[in-house]
């Protein structure tokens, strides 16, 4: 059994299909589809890891980092957001946040 | 052999624990089920040979964003029954979109592999003797990568501005220090002499 490139990338992707996936049917969650975000970020990461080993550069490592980095942000602002939504409205259902429509 | 047992160990668990996450009915348990997701995949990141970015998977994501997300799902008090509505609904279109999603991606990641930029992949590095692989990053992250580090940093930074922004909030019947006006104040501004009759006394608003 030798793990190839294949199989890392066949785990990222099957990640990243599960967090598009995730987005579709919790369409009223924002929770869920923040992890979703997160999920699918995971799964990129993977494929950049992935190519640094099998491609013996360390330059995809860094890309993870940074990838990792605007991912914490991006769920530190996501959360913020959302408990903010949460203290206005009383609920976190995203197709009632169309109090901003033109 | 053991490192392809591990694989799959480890791969199995994250893609099911991945799929649990998203139709998990309990959004506690989904979040549990991001945990595990996350550390299977620090376990796939260690057999890759990139133990710094596994030990920054798992402190970054399981110990601050994940426990982030249990920390609101928790303080929230939320109907999560009603969130669920129109999950079956939308199954067969997400089902269709992400089958198709995942048949390409393998479909690219196999041409990739066989005749693309990844011709030349041999296998994992051996790590090399003088440097471990915290060292390698190091080397780079602060040479030719010190814009896209700083970067980063301020990335970081507005996220945190950004985010206490969005949750502060003040009382209106709170007191709190203002600073400004207690610096600004001197002995005239403070003190007044007021001459009060005798035998008639003051009342409470004149002592304002």
């Amino acid at each position: 059994m030798d793990i190839t490139l294949q199989h890392y990338l066949a785990v990222g992707a099957m990640l990243f299909t599960i967090g598009v996936f995730g987005i579709f049917v919790n369409r009223k969650n924002v929770i869920i589809i923040l992890m979703s975000v997160e999920l699918i970020l995971l799964a990129v990461n993977i494929n950049f890891v992935a190519f640094s080993t099998y491609l013996n550069d360390v330059a995809g490592q860094v890309m993870a980092m940074f990838i990792l980095t605007v991912a914490a942000a991006e769920a530190a602002v996501g959360l913020a957001v959302l408990v903010t939504f949460f203290r206005n409205r009383g609920d976190i259902a995203v197709d009632d946040a169309s109090v901003m429509k033109g | 052999m053991l490192q392809g047992l591990a694989f799959y160990l480890l791969a199995a668990t994250a893609v099911v624990s991945g799929l649990l996450v998203v139709t998990a009915r309990n959004p506690v348990h989904s979040v549990l089920w991001l945990i595990l997701a996350f550390f299977s995949s620090a376990g796939l990141f260690v057999l890759m040979g990139a133990e710094f970015l596994a030990m920054l998977l798992v402190v970054v994501y399981v110990g601050a964003v994940a426990v982030l997300f249990l920390f609101v799902v928790m303080m929230l008090d939320v109907d999560f029954v009603r969130l669920r509505e129109g999950y079956a609904r939308y199954l067969p279109l997400g089902g269709i979109v992400a089958g198709i999603l995942l048949a390409e991606m393998i479909m690219v990641s196999m041409a990739v592999v066989q005749g693309g930029a990844a011709r030349e992949a041999t296998g994992p590095a051996a790590a090399a003797a003088d440097a471990s692989n915290i060292e390698t990053i190091g080397r780079v992250l602060y040479t030719d990568y010190v814009y896209f580090f700083q970067a980063a940093g301020i990335v970081l930074l507005i996220a945190m501005i950004g985010a206490i922004v969005l949750t502060l909030r003040h009382k209106p019947g709170v007191k709190r220090q203002d600073v400004s006006r207690q610096v600004g104040r001197d002995a005239k501004t403070a003190m007044e002499v007021k001459s009060v009759q005798t035998g008639v006394g003051v009342t409470p608003e004149e002592l304002r």
